[in-house]
């Protein structure tokens, strides 16, 4: 029995091991090897010239990389833990309304996000505009672009992660802790620096770190924003248009170093500071706010920090209704109507990237289901040597920039291997879906594990008891009940591949372009109203993912993000 | 140390209403403990003795003095709470140090209480551990030094001993009470647990649903339940719905309600009024049991074992009066034969043991009437 259960763990445990070799491990190694390589053969060159004097320029975009992201950790915790305590510790007219609204930044594909704050708060943006027409100024007042373009899209988009993180460790707080501190003898002030303070720390921290890994790995923002400010996730993209693989393999290997690092300090700084709660409590009390003139207060912010949230949801929507051609010199756009979206269903020009999209997302995330669902079964509920292995190489994928992804397939596969049964992948329509399911692993393997961790084994065991074999128990127990956590995350994912820019940017061909790569021409075209079409066919999608996992699977998707 | 008092205390959530009504005084030095069933109120009144909750209406003094809106932390109460709420990012010693450096007491000071804390509970060789590496036990014990090193007017704890084991839970009883009589300091206990209050406790408030049934010593409640909530909830009891018939000097003659042939006498009823419904309570080691019918005694029913459960110290039967199943309890003297399921056998309820009690329960189903 022991001897069987083994063999059949090994069984299954194959597939998941090869499909990590060739597609996540080889790759990453290839980029590594090639970093090492210059015309001659083995080097060390390449990172000579990375750090040597004559090319400043990296060294710059590494500074420039790391200062970004420090100064985005600070911008969106600035935002999100506020946030979290206001809306966890306060009960106030429409503040569940308030609560949920703030995840909106998250309905926004990344490109589209930019492309918004761009039409918002750039150059000829409407904010600005409306402002030096209201006031009757002769320049507009201000503008965003370059260093502060990135920093208030990344703080837009990131502070979420504080927002979220925070929020639930406020929530499972035990309350009697303050009230302990209270019955104490302890002040407000006191509670809150003595013990409130460093519950949240973890959490804080953990946020920190991902905000820093996701602003070192973004690279929708600096690329329609940047101008001339270089960073290390546009540099590699450079490289490799310029035709400089081994360099582009070097900046790779340099901007993976800093995230892993930081991922991995992460891993042992939870392993070190977790305070597990001794019983989860009531739940937060909140306190009612009775101030009448404090509640109006809140309510006013609170309006208008949703009005600001959904600003650039609703620039999208008003861009998509502009026609092309009738908004070039005039201040602000004049004529509206549906053409953009009629063009999509009739010109095959115009839905192609769409159709693309839908069936690039469609197959990556068909494999990162059966794969997602395989692998997080074996991690959970089997036994073997080398799952910290296995579950690191999962998670590997998370914490490449998706730059790195994209070059890392780049060079494994612009030539035949046996993981591409002799086929040259680069340059075909296949290696977008690839991209995009290596991609989404992680994603797909989480939340099916959170969901797999809850089933009892003796579900299972219970099911063997009764005659079953291990196919049959798992598609009639173990699907159906882990069903809801494996479609929120699947759902998810494929939402995620419709918007991915930086890998397809880097791998797509005429024929496969999705939509993202679609946006990008229409702007350099100026047709902003069609790419916003395009952009709105994203944020729907994205929302009614959001609405069927929560309505649906009872599940709040937006976690697993 | 101070005495408490609470006046007419009231205090309604949204659609409930935890506390009704409620009025008590509680004497310098007592260790006083309210008794209940899960969800009558006990944690919501402690609470607002701590100053969590305001009341509703009413008033609460410590003393003479009003506090009845004071903030928590300007009570000078220590709290022990049901899952000890001991701050997980501090070591044992700064857990119990909190309330003594908030009090910006020297730290030499701080140090030298907080170590004789810890000896009292006999936790001094575990200073410098974090609190997460205690087992239950110790938890207890440091959340138990940690209210009582910053020498608090009154103790409060909240089912202090329910997330602990069988075993454990006795030791901690008696290390509670010892500490309490250490300090001699005026104690709350909230608890459920019925053999916690009697065997702990100077005085105890039992409640039902929001409402205070009675207040007093272990042996009075057990004695002299006020009604039939309270004898049924401290201990086994058998509740027999009884009319009044008349009276005979101090003895009172009732019938059954079930069976009007049959008579009871008593002579130790609760105070209750003509209108009120009526039951008898009587417990299951009062009751006597008969091979042959007795002579010359009263209170005698004949009936049949339906069921006889071995307990080793005792023998509790189950016996069947024509309907109506009562339990006794006749200690195991090894007699021969048994009795056994079927036998025949008759019952005697003493009179002055058989106590009277207005009903407020509905007869079996334990619920209220009202
Ligand atoms: N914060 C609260 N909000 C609403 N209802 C509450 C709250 N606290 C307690 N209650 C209600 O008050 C009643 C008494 O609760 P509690 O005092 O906790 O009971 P006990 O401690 O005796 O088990 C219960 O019905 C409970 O649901
Ligand atoms: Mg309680």
């Amino acid at each position: 029995m022991k001897n069987r259960d083994h063999r059949f763990t090994l069984l299954l445990l194959i597939p998941v091991v090869l499909v990590l070799v060739a597609y996540v491990l080889y790759p990453s190694l290839r980029t590594l090897i090639e970093s090492f390589q210059n015309k001659e053969g083995w080097s060390g060159g390449n990172y000579a010239d990375f750090f040597g004097s004559e090319s400043r320029s990296n060294l710059q975009a590494l500074w420039n990389s790391v200062y970004i992201s420090l100064l985005s950790v600070f911008f969106s915790a600035l935002i999100g833990v506020p946030l979290a305590f206001i809306f966890n510790k306060y009960e106030f007219p429409g503040r569940s309304f308030f609560s949920s609204a703030a995840i909106l930044p998250i309905v926004l594909p990344s490109l589209v996000g930019v492309m918004a704050f761009m039409f918002l708060y750039g150059e000829s943006g409407l904010v600005p505009n409306a402002i030096k027409d209201l006031f009757g100024l002769t320049n507009i007042p201000f503008k965003i672009g370059g260093v502060s373009g990135i920093l208030i899209v990344h703080a837009y988009t990131m502070y979420v992660y504080f927002y979220m993180t925070v929020s639930s460790t406020i929530r499972s707080i035990d309350p009697s802790l303050e009230e302990a501190a209270y019955n104490l003898g302890a002040g407000r002030l006191t509670v809150f620096t003595k013990v409130t303070l460093p519950l949240l720390t973890p959490a804080i921290v953990g946020a920190s770190l991902l905000v820093f890994m996701t602003s070192m790995a973004s690279f929708s923002a600096p690329f329609l924003l940047a101008g001339g400010f270089r960073v290390l996730s546009l540099q590699i993209y450079f490289s490799k248009v310029n035709g400089n693989l081994s360099m582009a393999a070097t900046q790779s290997v340099i901007l993976s170093i800093v995230s892993i690092s930081f991922l991995l300090f992460m891993r042992w700084y939870q392993n070190r500071r977790d305070y597990r709660m001794a019983t989860k409590g009531i739940g937060a009390h909140r306190s009612e706010i009775k101030n009448p003139f404090l509640k109006g207060l809140m309510v006013a912010v609170g309006v208008v920090g949703v009005i600001i949230l959904l600003l650039p949801h609703m620039t999208i929507l008003i861009l998509s209704l502009v026609p092309d051609g009738t908004w070039t010199y005039q201040t602000y756009p004049s004529v509206f109507n549906g053409e953009n979206y009629l063009f999509l269903f009739t010109e095959p020009k115009i839905w192609d990237p769409v159709r693309n999209s839908l069936i690039l997302a469609f197959l990556a995330t068909l494999g990162n289901l059966v794969f997602g669902v395989l692998t997080s079964y074996v991690l959970v509920k089997r036994k073997f040597v080398g799952k910290n292995m296995l579950d690191i190489m999962v998670m590997l994928p998370w914490a490449l920039p998706a730059t790195v992804v994209g070059m890392n397939l780049v060079l494994a596969f612009n030539e035949s291997s046996v993981f591409t049964f002799g086929h040259i992948l680069v340059g075909t329509f296949w290696i977008l879906p690839l991209a995009y399911f290596i991609r989404h692993i992680p994603l797909v393997v989480r939340s099916t594990n959170a969901t797999l961790e809850q089933l009892d084994d003796s579900l299972e065991e219970a099911a063997r008891n009764l005659g079953a074999k291990w196919f049959y128990l798992f598609r009639r127990v173990v699907l159906p009940l882990v069903m809801p956590g494996v479609m929120a995350g699947t759902l998810l994912a494929f939402v995620e591949a419709v918007g991915e820019f930086p890998t397809s940017v880097l791998l797509y061909t005429l024929g496969n372009r999705p939509i993202s790569i679609e946006i990008m021409n229409q702007l350099r075209m100026f047709n902003m109203g069609q790419a916003a079409a395009y952009g709105m066919i994203q944020i729907s999608l994205i929302g009614l993912v959001l609405f069927i996992s929560n309505k649906f699977f009872g599940i709040k998707a937006e976690r697993s993000l | 140390m101070s005495s408490v008092t609470l006046k007419s205390i009231t205090k309604s959530f949204k659609t409930v209403q935890a506390v009704k009504e409620l009025s008590l005084d509680i004497q310098k030095g007592e260790f006083f403990t309210f008794l209940g069933p899960s969800g009558c109120g006990k944690t919501t009144t402690l609470r607002m003795i701590a100053g969590f909750y305001y009341p509703t209406t009413g008033s609460i003094f410590f003393g003479d003095r009003e506090m009845t809106k004071v903030a928590p932390e300007k009570r000078n109460t220590g709290m022990v709470f049901q899952n000890y709420a001991l701050f997980p990012h501090m070591t044992v010693f700064e857990n119990v140090a909190f309330g003594l450096k908030v009090r910006k007491l020297a730290s030499a000071e701080v140090k030298k209480r907080v170590e004789e804390a810890l000896a009292k509970v006999r936790l001094d060789a575990f200073t410098k551990r974090q609190v997460s590496q205690l087992s239950g036990g110790q938890q207890q014990r440091v959340a138990l030094a940690r209210s009582l090193v910053i020498q608090p007017e009154i103790l409060l704890l909240d089912e202090p001993l329910s997330n602990l084991d069988a075993r454990l839970r006795d030791e901690m009883r008696t290390e509670i009470l010892r500490l309490q009589r250490d300090y001699g300091i005026t104690t709350i206990y909230v608890t459920h647990d019925q053999i916690e209050a009697l065997s702990m406790s100077d005085r105890i408030a039992v409640f039902n649903a929001g409402e205070c049934q009675q207040i007093g010593t272990p042996k009075e409640i057990y004695n002299e339940p006020a009604n039939d909530f309270v004898a049924s909830f401290i201990g086994e009891t058998n509740l027999i719905p009884v009319q009044l018939e008349g009276r005979e000097g101090g003895t009172l003659q009732f019938s059954w309600v079930e069976d009007n042939s049959k008579k009871l006498m008593a002579e130790r009823p609760a105070a209750f009024s003509e209108e009120e419904l009526l039951s008898v309570s009587i417990r299951p080691e009062a009751v006597e049991v008969f091979e042959e019918p007795p002579v010359n005694l009263q209170n005698v029913y004949e009936g049949t074992i339906e069921l006889a459960q071995f307990t080793g110290a005792s023998l509790n039967l189950f016996i069947s009066l024509g309907g109506k199943v009562v339990q006794a309890m006749v200690l195991n003297t090894m007699a021969h034969p048994e009795p056994e399921p079927g036998d025949r056998v008759w019952v005697r309820l003493p009179e002055f043991r058989v106590r009277v009690v207005p009903r407020v329960m509905e007869p079996k189903e334990g619920r209220r009437i009202s």
